[in-house]
Protein backbone atom coordinates (compact mmCIF):
# COMPACT_ATOMS: atom_id res chain seq x y z
CA UNK A 1 0.00 0.00 0.00
CA UNK A 2 1.55 3.14 -0.87
CA UNK A 3 3.10 4.68 2.18
CA UNK A 4 2.42 8.72 1.15
CA UNK A 5 -1.02 10.29 0.74
CA UNK A 6 -2.80 10.09 -2.34
CA UNK A 7 -1.70 13.48 -4.62
CA UNK A 8 -4.49 16.31 -5.27
CA UNK A 9 -5.35 16.57 -9.09
CA UNK A 10 -7.18 19.94 -9.50
CA UNK A 11 -7.78 19.01 -12.93
CA UNK A 12 -9.94 15.84 -11.59
CA UNK A 13 -12.61 18.53 -9.84
CA UNK A 14 -13.57 20.52 -12.93
CA UNK A 15 -14.21 17.02 -15.17
CA UNK A 16 -16.72 16.75 -11.95
CA UNK A 17 -18.83 19.39 -13.16
CA UNK A 18 -19.14 18.05 -17.14
CA UNK A 19 -19.76 14.07 -16.51
CA UNK A 20 -22.75 12.85 -14.70
CA UNK A 21 -20.88 9.74 -13.17
CA UNK A 22 -18.27 11.47 -10.55
CA UNK A 23 -14.83 9.13 -9.87
CA UNK A 24 -13.18 10.98 -7.46
CA UNK A 25 -9.87 10.19 -5.70
CA UNK A 26 -8.42 8.94 -8.54
CA UNK A 27 -4.59 8.65 -7.88
CA UNK A 28 -1.56 7.29 -10.17
CA UNK A 29 0.97 6.68 -8.52
CA UNK A 30 4.39 5.17 -9.89
CA UNK A 31 6.76 3.76 -7.52
CA UNK A 32 9.49 0.67 -7.46
CA UNK A 33 7.90 -3.15 -6.81
CA UNK A 34 7.49 -3.96 -3.23
CA UNK A 35 6.95 -7.34 -2.30
CA UNK A 36 5.87 -9.07 -5.06
CA UNK A 37 8.91 -8.47 -7.15
CA UNK A 38 7.65 -11.73 -9.31
CA UNK A 39 5.03 -9.80 -11.03
CA UNK A 40 7.64 -7.30 -11.99
CA UNK A 41 7.89 -7.25 -16.07
CA UNK A 42 12.00 -6.55 -16.67
CA UNK A 43 11.30 -4.00 -19.48
CA UNK A 44 8.39 -2.26 -18.84
CA UNK A 45 6.22 -0.93 -16.22
CA UNK A 46 3.15 -2.59 -14.76
CA UNK A 47 0.18 -0.90 -14.27
CA UNK A 48 -2.47 -1.92 -11.51
CA UNK A 49 -5.77 -0.17 -11.16
CA UNK A 50 -8.46 -0.68 -8.95
CA UNK A 51 -12.18 0.63 -9.52
CA UNK A 52 -14.63 0.40 -6.39
CA UNK A 53 -17.93 2.18 -5.83
CA UNK A 54 -18.95 4.07 -3.08
CA UNK A 55 -21.86 2.75 -1.19
CA UNK A 56 -23.95 6.04 -2.10
CA UNK A 57 -23.50 6.34 -5.49
CA UNK A 58 -26.60 4.33 -6.79
CA UNK A 59 -30.47 5.12 -6.53
CA UNK A 60 -30.27 2.27 -3.21
CA UNK A 61 -27.59 2.39 -0.76
CA UNK A 62 -25.78 -0.76 -1.34
CA UNK A 63 -22.24 -2.29 -0.28
CA UNK A 64 -20.42 -3.40 -3.00
CA UNK A 65 -17.85 -6.48 -1.79
CA UNK A 66 -14.07 -6.01 -3.02
CA UNK A 67 -13.33 -8.46 -5.88
CA UNK A 68 -16.25 -8.67 -7.46
CA UNK A 69 -17.58 -9.60 -10.32
CA UNK A 70 -18.23 -6.26 -11.51
CA UNK A 71 -15.58 -4.53 -10.48
CA UNK A 72 -12.96 -7.27 -11.22
CA UNK A 73 -14.04 -6.53 -14.82
CA UNK A 74 -13.92 -2.89 -14.93
CA UNK A 75 -10.42 -2.75 -13.64
CA UNK A 76 -9.28 -5.41 -16.41
CA UNK A 77 -10.56 -2.80 -19.15
CA UNK A 78 -9.03 0.05 -17.20
CA UNK A 79 -5.89 -1.93 -16.92
CA UNK A 80 -5.77 -2.75 -21.03
CA UNK A 81 -6.88 0.90 -21.34
CA UNK A 82 -3.78 2.63 -19.94
CA UNK A 83 -1.41 -0.38 -20.91
CA UNK A 84 -1.96 1.26 -24.54
CA UNK A 85 -1.80 4.60 -23.28
CA UNK A 86 1.13 4.98 -21.25
CA UNK A 87 4.65 4.86 -22.59
CA UNK A 88 5.55 1.54 -20.10
CA UNK A 89 8.72 0.98 -21.75
CA UNK A 90 10.25 4.08 -19.98
CA UNK A 91 9.67 2.48 -16.11
CA UNK A 92 11.04 -1.15 -16.40
CA UNK A 93 10.43 -3.42 -12.88
CA UNK A 94 7.82 -0.61 -11.72
CA UNK A 95 4.26 -0.24 -10.65
CA UNK A 96 1.73 1.99 -11.98
CA UNK A 97 -1.07 2.26 -9.75
CA UNK A 98 -4.29 3.78 -10.30
CA UNK A 99 -7.20 3.90 -8.15
CA UNK A 100 -10.56 4.84 -9.47
CA UNK A 101 -13.80 5.02 -6.83
CA UNK A 102 -17.18 6.26 -7.98
CA UNK A 103 -19.12 9.12 -6.47
CA UNK A 104 -22.06 9.46 -8.03
CA UNK A 105 -23.25 6.56 -10.72
CA UNK A 106 -25.53 7.61 -13.65
CA UNK A 107 -25.03 6.07 -16.59
CA UNK A 108 -21.47 5.36 -18.45
CA UNK A 109 -18.64 3.87 -15.54
CA UNK A 110 -16.31 2.96 -17.43
CA UNK A 111 -16.20 6.17 -19.34
CA UNK A 112 -15.97 8.73 -16.59
CA UNK A 113 -13.34 6.55 -15.15
CA UNK A 114 -11.32 6.43 -17.77
CA UNK A 115 -11.15 10.58 -18.57
CA UNK A 116 -10.93 10.88 -14.66
CA UNK A 117 -7.52 8.48 -15.39
CA UNK A 118 -6.50 10.40 -17.83
CA UNK A 119 -6.49 13.60 -16.29
CA UNK A 120 -4.99 12.10 -12.95
CA UNK A 121 -2.46 10.46 -15.00
CA UNK A 122 -1.73 13.51 -17.09
CA UNK A 123 -1.40 16.15 -13.07
CA UNK A 124 1.11 13.12 -11.86
CA UNK A 125 3.11 13.89 -15.11
CA UNK A 126 3.24 9.97 -16.24
CA UNK A 127 4.42 10.25 -19.80
CA UNK A 128 1.66 9.50 -22.09
CA UNK A 129 1.24 8.70 -25.92
CA UNK A 130 -2.29 10.85 -25.88
CA UNK A 131 -4.91 11.52 -24.10
CA UNK A 132 -7.69 8.77 -23.53
CA UNK A 133 -11.03 9.96 -23.74
CA UNK A 134 -14.14 7.58 -23.54
CA UNK A 135 -17.94 7.88 -24.09
CA UNK A 136 -20.71 5.49 -24.46
CA UNK A 137 -23.31 5.16 -27.22
CA UNK A 138 -26.62 2.84 -27.91
CA UNK A 139 -29.43 2.82 -30.44
CA UNK A 140 -32.72 3.29 -29.09
CA UNK A 141 -35.91 3.89 -31.89
CA UNK A 142 -33.24 3.64 -34.51
CA UNK A 143 -31.94 6.73 -33.43
CA UNK A 144 -27.73 6.20 -32.25
CA UNK A 145 -27.50 8.02 -28.67
CA UNK A 146 -24.45 9.37 -27.14
CA UNK A 147 -23.27 9.40 -23.37
CA UNK A 148 -26.48 7.43 -22.05
CA UNK A 149 -27.54 7.59 -18.30
CA UNK A 150 -28.66 5.21 -16.00
CA UNK A 151 -31.96 4.92 -17.29
CA UNK A 152 -30.94 4.37 -20.93
CA UNK A 153 -28.71 1.98 -19.56
CA UNK A 154 -30.94 0.00 -17.86
CA UNK A 155 -33.58 0.25 -20.69
CA UNK A 156 -31.61 -3.23 -22.23
CA UNK A 157 -30.47 -1.98 -25.27
CA UNK A 158 -27.38 -2.37 -27.29
CA UNK A 159 -24.49 0.00 -25.88
CA UNK A 160 -21.41 0.57 -26.65
CA UNK A 161 -18.02 1.90 -24.89
CA UNK A 162 -15.45 3.31 -27.01
CA UNK A 163 -12.06 4.15 -25.50
CA UNK A 164 -10.21 6.84 -27.96
CA UNK A 165 -6.79 8.40 -28.13
CA UNK A 166 -8.09 11.34 -30.66
CA UNK A 167 -5.31 12.64 -31.88
CA UNK A 168 -4.46 9.47 -33.81
CA UNK A 169 -7.89 8.05 -33.66
CA UNK A 170 -6.70 5.06 -32.58
CA UNK A 171 -9.15 3.02 -30.51
CA UNK A 172 -8.12 1.45 -27.25
CA UNK A 173 -10.99 -0.26 -26.29
CA UNK A 174 -14.32 -1.15 -27.49
CA UNK A 175 -16.77 -2.77 -25.54
CA UNK A 176 -20.61 -4.02 -26.90
CA UNK A 177 -22.95 -5.90 -24.84
CA UNK A 178 -26.50 -6.99 -25.74
CA UNK A 179 -27.20 -7.79 -29.65
CA UNK A 180 -26.86 -4.95 -32.25
CA UNK A 181 -27.41 -5.49 -35.92
CA UNK A 182 -24.13 -5.02 -38.21
CA UNK A 183 -25.60 -2.00 -40.04
CA UNK A 184 -26.12 0.24 -37.40
CA UNK A 185 -22.24 -0.83 -35.63
CA UNK A 186 -20.95 2.36 -38.28
CA UNK A 187 -23.35 4.92 -37.00
CA UNK A 188 -23.24 3.82 -33.56
CA UNK A 189 -19.28 4.22 -33.38
CA UNK A 190 -19.64 7.19 -35.82
CA UNK A 191 -21.74 8.72 -32.44
CA UNK A 192 -19.06 7.24 -29.69
CA UNK A 193 -16.34 9.00 -31.62
CA UNK A 194 -17.65 12.31 -31.82
CA UNK A 195 -18.37 12.32 -28.22
CA UNK A 196 -15.28 11.46 -27.45
CA UNK A 197 -13.74 13.87 -29.41
CA UNK A 198 -16.15 16.57 -27.59
CA UNK A 199 -14.80 15.69 -23.88
CA UNK A 200 -10.94 15.53 -25.64
CA UNK A 201 -11.70 19.25 -26.44
CA UNK A 202 -13.15 20.16 -22.55
CA UNK A 203 -10.47 17.74 -20.98
CA UNK A 204 -7.84 19.87 -23.51
CA UNK A 205 -9.21 23.18 -22.46
CA UNK A 206 -8.92 21.94 -18.15
CA UNK A 207 -5.02 21.16 -18.74
CA UNK A 208 -3.81 23.59 -20.69
CA UNK A 209 -5.41 26.28 -18.58
CA UNK A 210 -4.02 24.18 -15.82
CA UNK A 211 -0.26 24.31 -17.43
CA UNK A 212 -0.84 28.43 -18.31
CA UNK A 213 -2.19 29.15 -15.29
CA UNK A 214 1.15 27.41 -13.06
CA UNK A 215 3.79 28.29 -15.74
CA UNK A 216 2.96 32.15 -15.30
CA UNK A 217 2.32 31.65 -10.91
CA UNK A 218 6.11 29.87 -11.11
CA UNK A 219 7.28 32.17 -13.19
CA UNK A 220 11.08 32.21 -13.45
CA UNK B 1 -18.51 25.99 23.66
CA UNK B 2 -16.22 26.73 21.01
CA UNK B 3 -17.46 27.90 17.48
CA UNK B 4 -16.39 25.90 14.55
CA UNK B 5 -15.94 27.06 10.97
CA UNK B 6 -17.40 24.92 8.39
CA UNK B 7 -16.95 25.57 4.83
CA UNK B 8 -18.76 23.83 1.87
CA UNK B 9 -16.80 22.75 -1.11
CA UNK B 10 -16.72 25.40 -3.71
CA UNK B 11 -14.97 25.67 -7.16
CA UNK B 12 -11.16 26.66 -6.87
CA UNK B 13 -11.45 30.36 -8.61
CA UNK B 14 -7.93 30.59 -11.15
CA UNK B 15 -5.50 32.94 -9.69
CA UNK B 16 -5.77 36.29 -11.54
CA UNK B 17 -2.40 37.22 -11.99
CA UNK B 18 -2.33 40.62 -12.19
CA UNK B 19 1.21 41.19 -13.11
CA UNK B 20 0.64 38.42 -15.84
CA UNK B 21 4.16 39.16 -17.96
CA UNK B 22 3.42 37.39 -21.64
CA UNK B 23 4.29 34.40 -20.81
CA UNK B 24 6.48 33.31 -24.24
CA UNK B 25 6.68 29.47 -23.56
CA UNK B 26 5.85 26.73 -25.72
CA UNK B 27 2.75 24.89 -23.32
CA UNK B 28 2.08 21.41 -24.46
CA UNK B 29 -0.33 18.95 -23.55
CA UNK B 30 0.30 15.23 -24.57
CA UNK B 31 -0.38 14.44 -28.00
CA UNK B 32 0.68 17.64 -29.21
CA UNK B 33 3.27 17.74 -32.42
CA UNK B 34 6.13 19.75 -30.82
CA UNK B 35 8.30 19.69 -34.44
CA UNK B 36 8.52 18.28 -37.53
CA UNK B 37 12.15 18.80 -38.27
CA UNK B 38 13.39 15.80 -38.06
CA UNK B 39 16.88 17.24 -37.26
CA UNK B 40 16.41 17.72 -32.93
CA UNK B 41 17.15 15.02 -30.53
CA UNK B 42 14.39 14.17 -28.32
CA UNK B 43 15.12 14.27 -24.86
CA UNK B 44 12.59 13.38 -21.90
CA UNK B 45 8.31 13.92 -22.13
CA UNK B 46 8.71 13.38 -25.84
CA UNK B 47 8.55 10.59 -28.53
CA UNK B 48 9.01 9.73 -31.88
CA UNK B 49 5.22 9.27 -33.43
CA UNK B 50 5.68 8.92 -37.57
CA UNK B 51 8.20 11.46 -38.30
CA UNK B 52 7.16 13.84 -35.93
CA UNK B 53 8.76 14.74 -32.29
CA UNK B 54 5.50 14.58 -29.78
CA UNK B 55 4.77 15.44 -26.44
CA UNK B 56 4.20 12.90 -23.77
CA UNK B 57 3.34 15.02 -20.87
CA UNK B 58 1.79 18.16 -20.07
CA UNK B 59 4.08 21.46 -19.80
CA UNK B 60 6.24 23.65 -21.45
CA UNK B 61 8.96 22.98 -23.83
CA UNK B 62 12.41 23.39 -23.42
CA UNK B 63 15.04 23.53 -26.09
CA UNK B 64 18.76 23.52 -25.29
CA UNK B 65 20.68 23.58 -28.60
CA UNK B 66 19.46 20.12 -30.86
CA UNK B 67 17.94 18.78 -27.73
CA UNK B 68 13.96 19.38 -27.01
CA UNK B 69 12.63 18.20 -23.68
CA UNK B 70 9.21 18.56 -22.39
CA UNK B 71 9.93 19.46 -18.24
CA UNK B 72 6.24 18.30 -16.66
CA UNK B 73 4.49 20.53 -14.28
CA UNK B 74 5.00 17.83 -11.23
CA UNK B 75 6.90 15.28 -11.70
CA UNK B 76 8.80 13.02 -8.71
CA UNK B 77 12.28 13.64 -7.79
CA UNK B 78 15.09 13.33 -10.30
CA UNK B 79 17.89 12.90 -8.62
CA UNK B 80 21.34 14.94 -9.10
CA UNK B 81 24.97 14.49 -7.92
CA UNK B 82 25.19 17.15 -5.16
CA UNK B 83 22.04 17.96 -4.57
CA UNK B 84 20.76 17.84 -1.07
CA UNK B 85 17.99 15.36 -0.06
CA UNK B 86 15.57 14.79 3.26
CA UNK B 87 14.91 11.11 3.19
CA UNK B 88 12.83 8.75 5.79
CA UNK B 89 14.66 5.41 6.04
CA UNK B 90 12.19 2.62 4.93
CA UNK B 91 14.17 -0.82 5.24
CA UNK B 92 17.74 -1.98 6.89
CA UNK B 93 19.63 -4.02 4.52
CA UNK B 94 22.78 -6.39 4.82
CA UNK B 95 25.30 -3.25 3.97
CA UNK B 96 22.89 -0.40 3.27
CA UNK B 97 19.98 1.29 4.08
CA UNK B 98 17.41 2.19 1.97
CA UNK B 99 15.76 5.49 2.14
CA UNK B 100 12.60 7.08 0.34
CA UNK B 101 13.02 10.46 -1.09
CA UNK B 102 9.78 10.96 -3.26
CA UNK B 103 11.65 9.62 -6.15
CA UNK B 104 10.59 6.67 -8.35
CA UNK B 105 13.05 3.88 -6.97
CA UNK B 106 14.31 3.88 -2.99
CA UNK B 107 17.54 5.83 -2.53
CA UNK B 108 20.43 3.69 -0.65
CA UNK B 109 22.49 5.08 1.99
CA UNK B 110 25.86 2.43 1.70
CA UNK B 111 27.30 1.93 5.55
CA UNK B 112 30.61 2.93 4.32
CA UNK B 113 28.96 6.32 3.23
CA UNK B 114 27.52 6.54 6.58
CA UNK B 115 29.98 8.76 9.11
CA UNK B 116 30.69 7.18 12.23
CA UNK B 117 29.87 9.08 15.86
CA UNK B 118 33.19 11.23 16.65
CA UNK B 119 33.41 11.40 12.90
CA UNK B 120 35.97 8.76 12.92
CA UNK B 121 37.18 7.26 9.55
CA UNK B 122 37.89 3.80 9.98
CA UNK B 123 36.89 0.45 7.95
CA UNK B 124 33.77 -0.32 8.53
CA UNK B 125 33.50 -4.11 10.16
CA UNK B 126 31.21 -6.72 10.88
CA UNK B 127 30.09 -5.19 14.13
CA UNK B 128 29.27 -2.13 12.35
CA UNK B 129 27.13 -4.02 10.27
CA UNK B 130 25.17 -6.04 12.94
CA UNK B 131 24.70 -2.05 14.46
CA UNK B 132 22.89 -0.64 11.64
CA UNK B 133 19.72 -0.40 13.80
CA UNK B 134 21.59 1.13 16.58
CA UNK B 135 22.42 4.53 14.03
CA UNK B 136 19.19 4.66 12.02
CA UNK B 137 16.16 2.20 11.66
CA UNK B 138 12.80 2.34 10.10
CA UNK B 139 11.09 5.90 10.38
CA UNK B 140 14.62 7.80 11.15
CA UNK B 141 14.35 11.24 9.17
CA UNK B 142 18.05 12.09 7.79
CA UNK B 143 19.56 14.44 5.58
CA UNK B 144 22.23 13.65 3.40
CA UNK B 145 23.83 14.80 -0.35
CA UNK B 146 23.88 12.63 -3.44
CA UNK B 147 26.97 11.37 -4.14
CA UNK B 148 26.10 9.15 -7.37
CA UNK B 149 22.89 8.28 -9.86
CA UNK B 150 22.91 4.45 -10.77
CA UNK B 151 21.38 3.36 -14.41
CA UNK B 152 17.97 3.19 -13.52
CA UNK B 153 17.60 5.62 -11.74
CA UNK B 154 17.57 5.61 -8.16
CA UNK B 155 20.11 7.83 -6.47
CA UNK B 156 23.13 6.87 -3.97
CA UNK B 157 23.05 8.61 -0.65
CA UNK B 158 26.20 9.63 1.61
CA UNK B 159 26.54 11.53 4.82
CA UNK B 160 30.45 12.33 4.89
CA UNK B 161 29.61 15.72 6.60
CA UNK B 162 29.03 16.51 9.86
CA UNK B 163 26.00 18.69 8.46
CA UNK B 164 24.12 15.72 7.24
CA UNK B 165 22.93 13.32 9.34
CA UNK B 166 20.02 11.61 11.65
CA UNK B 167 17.26 14.79 12.30
CA UNK B 168 15.82 15.49 15.52
CA UNK B 169 12.64 17.61 16.39
CA UNK B 170 10.67 19.13 13.89
CA UNK B 171 8.17 19.07 11.22
CA UNK B 172 8.41 17.66 7.67
CA UNK B 173 6.05 19.50 4.74
CA UNK B 174 6.77 17.21 1.49
CA UNK B 175 6.08 19.37 -1.52
CA UNK B 176 6.37 18.93 -5.06
CA UNK B 177 10.30 18.94 -6.50
CA UNK B 178 9.14 21.40 -8.81
CA UNK B 179 8.78 24.26 -5.98
CA UNK B 180 12.02 23.85 -4.50
CA UNK B 181 14.68 26.78 -6.17
CA UNK B 182 17.77 25.37 -6.91
CA UNK B 183 20.72 27.79 -4.93
CA UNK B 184 24.23 27.33 -3.43
CA UNK B 185 22.91 26.26 0.40
CA UNK B 186 20.24 24.85 1.47
CA UNK B 187 20.45 24.78 5.12
CA UNK B 188 18.89 28.27 6.29
CA UNK B 189 18.95 29.61 9.88
CA UNK B 190 16.11 31.96 9.27
CA UNK B 191 15.57 35.19 11.23
CA UNK B 192 12.47 34.14 12.73
CA UNK B 193 13.75 31.87 14.89
CA UNK B 194 13.75 28.39 13.41
CA UNK B 195 16.18 26.67 10.98
CA UNK B 196 15.00 25.11 7.81
CA UNK B 197 16.31 22.56 5.17
CA UNK B 198 15.10 22.74 1.77
CA UNK B 199 15.67 19.59 0.26
CA UNK B 200 15.79 19.01 -3.50
CA UNK B 201 13.75 16.01 -3.29
CA UNK B 202 10.59 18.47 -2.30
CA UNK B 203 10.96 17.83 1.35
CA UNK B 204 11.26 20.36 3.57
CA UNK B 205 12.12 20.46 7.31
CA UNK B 206 11.91 23.36 9.88
CA UNK B 207 13.48 22.37 13.17
CA UNK B 208 14.76 25.13 16.19
CA UNK B 209 18.02 26.39 15.94
CA UNK B 210 20.38 24.65 17.85
CA UNK B 211 21.83 26.53 20.22
CA UNK B 212 25.82 24.92 19.95
CA UNK B 213 26.88 25.52 16.48
CA UNK B 214 29.83 23.39 16.53
CA UNK B 215 28.63 20.69 18.32
CA UNK B 216 28.62 16.88 17.47
CA UNK B 217 26.01 17.81 14.70
CA UNK B 218 25.40 14.59 12.27
CA UNK B 219 26.04 12.70 15.28
CA UNK B 220 23.23 10.03 16.12
CA UNK B 221 22.33 11.42 19.62
CA UNK B 222 19.10 13.68 18.73
CA UNK B 223 18.12 16.27 21.15
CA UNK B 224 15.07 15.49 22.68
CA UNK B 225 14.59 18.40 24.72
CA UNK B 226 11.46 19.85 25.09
CA UNK B 227 10.90 22.65 22.83
CA UNK B 228 9.81 26.18 23.99
CA UNK B 229 6.29 27.23 23.19
CA UNK B 230 7.89 29.97 21.24
CA UNK B 231 9.38 28.19 18.74
CA UNK B 232 7.06 25.88 18.21
CA UNK B 233 4.86 29.06 17.41
CA UNK B 234 7.50 29.74 15.08
CA UNK B 235 7.84 26.64 13.69
CA UNK B 236 3.95 25.76 13.09
CA UNK B 237 3.64 29.27 11.09
CA UNK B 238 6.56 28.55 9.04
CA UNK B 239 5.17 25.14 7.85
CA UNK B 240 1.80 26.93 7.14
CA UNK B 241 3.48 29.72 4.89
CA UNK B 242 4.91 27.07 3.21
CA UNK B 243 1.76 25.86 2.67
CA UNK B 244 0.40 29.08 1.31
CA UNK B 245 3.22 29.26 -1.04
CA UNK B 246 3.15 25.65 -2.78
CA UNK B 247 -0.77 26.52 -3.06
CA UNK B 248 -0.09 29.66 -4.89
CA UNK B 249 2.57 28.05 -6.77
CA UNK B 250 5.23 30.69 -5.66
CA UNK B 251 9.20 28.97 -6.21
CA UNK B 252 10.53 28.11 -2.38
CA UNK B 253 13.92 30.01 -1.16
CA UNK B 254 14.76 31.57 1.52
CA UNK B 255 13.69 34.81 0.52
CA UNK B 256 10.36 34.40 -0.16
CA UNK B 257 9.70 31.94 3.16
CA UNK B 258 10.98 34.49 5.13
CA UNK B 259 8.96 37.39 3.59
CA UNK B 260 6.10 35.28 3.70
CA UNK B 261 6.28 34.87 7.32
CA UNK B 262 7.17 38.48 7.73
CA UNK B 263 2.90 39.19 5.84
CA UNK B 264 1.37 36.13 8.00
CA UNK B 265 2.54 38.32 11.38
CA UNK B 266 -0.78 39.97 11.37
CA UNK B 267 -2.84 36.52 10.91
CA UNK B 268 -3.28 33.72 13.53
CA UNK B 269 -1.39 30.72 12.94
CA UNK B 270 -4.81 28.28 12.34
CA UNK B 271 -5.88 31.12 9.79
CA UNK B 272 -3.07 30.66 7.64
CA UNK B 273 -4.87 27.73 6.28
CA UNK B 274 -7.57 29.64 4.80
CA UNK B 275 -7.69 30.06 1.01
CA UNK B 276 -8.14 33.66 0.80
CA UNK B 277 -5.51 34.28 3.81
CA UNK B 278 -3.10 32.52 1.78
CA UNK B 279 -3.64 34.19 -1.41
CA UNK B 280 -3.35 37.53 0.36
CA UNK B 281 0.42 36.84 1.83
CA UNK B 282 1.35 35.02 -0.91
CA UNK B 283 0.36 38.11 -2.95
CA UNK B 284 2.33 40.70 -0.43
CA UNK B 285 5.18 38.44 -0.86
CA UNK B 286 5.24 38.50 -4.39
CA UNK B 287 5.21 42.08 -4.35
CA UNK B 288 7.68 42.09 -2.35
CA UNK B 289 10.24 40.04 -4.19
CA UNK B 290 9.40 41.94 -7.94
CA UNK B 291 10.76 45.49 -5.54
CA UNK B 292 13.80 43.32 -4.17
CA UNK B 293 14.20 42.57 -8.14
CA UNK B 294 13.32 45.78 -10.08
Amino acid sequence: SPHFPPLENPGVRALQRQVACEPHRVTPVCWQMRGSRSKALHDRALVNCQYSMATFSTGERKRRPHGDRKSSEMTLHLKQTFEAAILTQLYPRSQIDIYVQILQADGGNYCACVNAATLATIDAGIPMRDYVCASSAGFIEDTPLADLNYVEEAAGGPQVALALLPKSDQIALLEMNSRLHEDHLEQVIEAASKACKDVYAVLDQVVRDHVHEVTTLLGE
Amino acid sequence: MAAIEIRLPVARKPVVQSLAQGSDKHLVAPGDTITTDTGYMRGHGTYMGDEKLVASVAGAVERVNKLICVKALKTRYNGEVGDIVVGRVTEVQQKRWKVETNARLDSVLLLSSMNLPGGELRRRSAEDELAMRDYLHEGDLISAEVQAVFSDGAVSLHTRSLKYGKLGQGVLVQVSPSLVKRQKTHFHDLPCGASVILGNNGFIWIYPTPEQKDEEAGGFVTNLKPVSLHDREVISRLRNCILALVAQKLMLYDTSIVYCYEASLPHQIKDLLKPEVMQEIVLETRQRLLELEG
